[in-house]
């Protein structure tokens, strides 16, 4: 039962990570792996002001979201300048120099041996200790994620964010400035992945850098565009389908050493075959084909 | 001329030492259709790109109304109402026709993060009005059958057609059409030329770069003849059309 519930909190962490990424890369058209990176922030920021200053959950977590934000910023503003491919690599050099931050700053960050002992969090008095009490917590937060992601895509503001994925020089002759919705959109995106950071943190009380790594950024996008990136439910089947699949493989009877590999080749061959036959994954609206309404 | 919406003076432009524009003056008046001929290469559609900020200028000056235009990025001189069609159709191929149309609305509340959230009733009150704008642009062209229909569904004059009313729709008061009959077939010609020629009696104003001649002698009021970046003729389309220098440029 515990079991079950550990998977089901995952799924939530990891969907709140893809619907995130999904504004961002699906909607915004912004294609990027840095979002472990924001991830990594988020669980940071909690863990050390909760091991630091045993300061309150809500004042974590708010910090948490607003540093994340700012370096989302940071890392929006080149989208401005570079794109496609090139804007790729400046994300992934955000997620390389985020990792070697956490990895190195010993004295800070607690380097490759982690921050351990974080403590659970309380919340209005309730101290959430146990499995079926964090699946709430994050189930909470899961729907918030939902709610307001659904609120931007089908509001006049997920309009313009359309339309700047699909042609940036139409957007800006008709009025909109496209630079300040980037950076937005990147704000907001980064700052949710801080909360499924800060879920991670208080929910295995431990993190360590090799939890936010380039590889968790390339999974979170995968859960994407193979769920379907630019449409709300995409990233939510994406996120059920790609964290339980490779739990099943565990009743196939495979060693664990073994599982750890298959799970690898089994998300790679997922990938390139959604690649293939299906680029707009289960259920998007939007395939990451070169050339596809740019000009 | 007291009565220009638009005055651009003395603009240059070099692309890797060609000249675009040379020197290129002209002024636009109140709802008047001017339109801008020449051979391809003359300069027109940099003229547009100048004057809507795509492009920066090596020199000279563009005032709108008295705002200058020359160092305002693209969206904020849509804003100030200059609008321009490409053209290389331009539209969100996979949004419907109305969202396109809804799209090119200036100043709309629905389109700021804070009033999506903390004041939504407001934002949705703007959006059902636009809506109801943009339904009427669109039935006025005959394009209201299509509203729900993905832009990449409607036929290429359609298209054009719908670019023209995203223009409108800004409500910019100076419009810049760049080839909006190119390659459509004379009935949807007729549709587009006669919407634009309604335009100054809803107080717009058109610049029309055009290479269907017989077009640009329908609809415009004044003609600008330019070759090389420079205007080389103007005046009413009869007389650039009976201007030497013209005809001469046209047999070379």
């Amino acid at each position: 039962m515990e079991y079950l519930l550990h998977i089901l909190i995952l799924v939530g962490i990891y969907l709140i990570l893809s619907v995130s990424l999904n504004l961002i890369a699906g909607y915004a058209g912004l294609l990027s792996i840095a979002h472990a990176a924001f991830y990594g922030i988020g669980a940071y920021v909690v863990a050390l002001m909760a091991l630091n200053w045993q300061s309150p959950f809500w004042v974590n977590i708010v910090c948490a979201v607003m540093l994340s934000g700012l370096l989302g910023a940071l890392v929006g503003i080149p989208s401005l300048r570079i794109r496609d491919d090139y804007f790729v690599i400046a994300t992934f050099a955000f997620q390389v120099i985020t990792f070697s931050v956490l990895n190195n700053w010993v004295s800070f960050t607690g380097g490759p041996m982690g921050l351990p002992g974080i403590p659970q969090p309380v919340i209005l008095g309730w101290q959430v200790s146990t499995h079926l009490e964090f699946l709430l917590l994050v189930g909470f937060f899961c729907a918030l994620t939902l709610l307001v992601c659904r609120r931007i895509v089908r509001s006049p503001f997920g309009r313009v964010l359309k339309a700047v994925r699909e042609d940036e020089v139409f957007a800006q002759a008709a009025g909109k400035n496209v630079a300040a919705y980037k950076v937005l959109v990147f704000m907001i995106g980064a700052g949710m992945a801080a909360v499924a950071g800060a879920m991670y943190a208080y929910y295995i009380t431990f993190i360590d850098p090799t939890s936010f790594t380039v590889m968790e950024s390339i999974f979170i996008l995968s859960i994407v565009i193979i769920g379907g990136a630019g449409s709300l439910r995409g990233p939510i089947v994406g996120a059920v389908v790609l964290v339980t699949l490779p739990e099943l493989l565990r009743f196939v009877g495979l060693p664990s050493s073994v599982a750890a590999n298959v799970r690898q080749i089994l998300y790679g061959g997922l990938l390139v075959a959604f690649m293939m036959w299906r680029p707009q994954g289960f259920l998007g609206e939007y395939s990451f084909e070169k050339g596809s309404g740019r000009g | 001329m007291t009565d220009a919406l638009l005055e651009a003076e003395g603009l240059d432009k070099c692309f890797d030492g060609v000249k675009a524009l040379a020197d290129f003056s002209c002024a636009v008046r109140e709802r008047e259709i001017l339109g801008l001929i020449g051979p391809n290469g003359a300069g027109k559609t940099t003229l547009f790109n100048v004057l809507t900020g795509f492009i920066p200028s090596d020199g000279g000056k563009a005032t709108f109304k008295g705002t200058n235009l020359l160092r305002l990025p693209p969206y904020r001189i849509a804003r100030v109402g200059v609008a321009r069609t490409f053209q290389n159709l331009r539209l969100i191929r996979r949004l419907s026709v109305l969202n396109n149309v809804l799209l090119a609305f200036q100043g709309q509340p629905g389109e700021r993060l804070r009033n999506v959230f903390f004041r939504p009733r407001a934002s949705a009150a703007r959006e059902a009005e636009n809506r109801k704008v943009a339904l009427a642009l669109l039935q006025d062209v005959g394009l209201a059958e299509k509203a729900n229909d993905p832009a990449e569904a409607l036929s290429y004059g359609q298209q054009k057609l719908l670019s023209l009313v995203c223009c409108l729709a800004t409500g910019a008061e100076l419009l810049l059409l760049d080839e909006p009959v190119a390659g459509i077939a004379p009935e949807m010609t007729e549709r587009i030329l006669a919407a634009i020629r309604s335009l100054p009696g809803k107080g717009r104003s058109v610049v029309l770069v055009e290479h269907n001649l017989d077009a640009v002698m329908q609809v415009c009021d004044r003609v600008i003849f330019m070759d090389a970046g420079a205007k080389v003729s103007e005046g009413t389309p009869q007389e650039v059309r009976n201007d030497p220098k013209v005809i001469e440029a046209y047999l070379d």
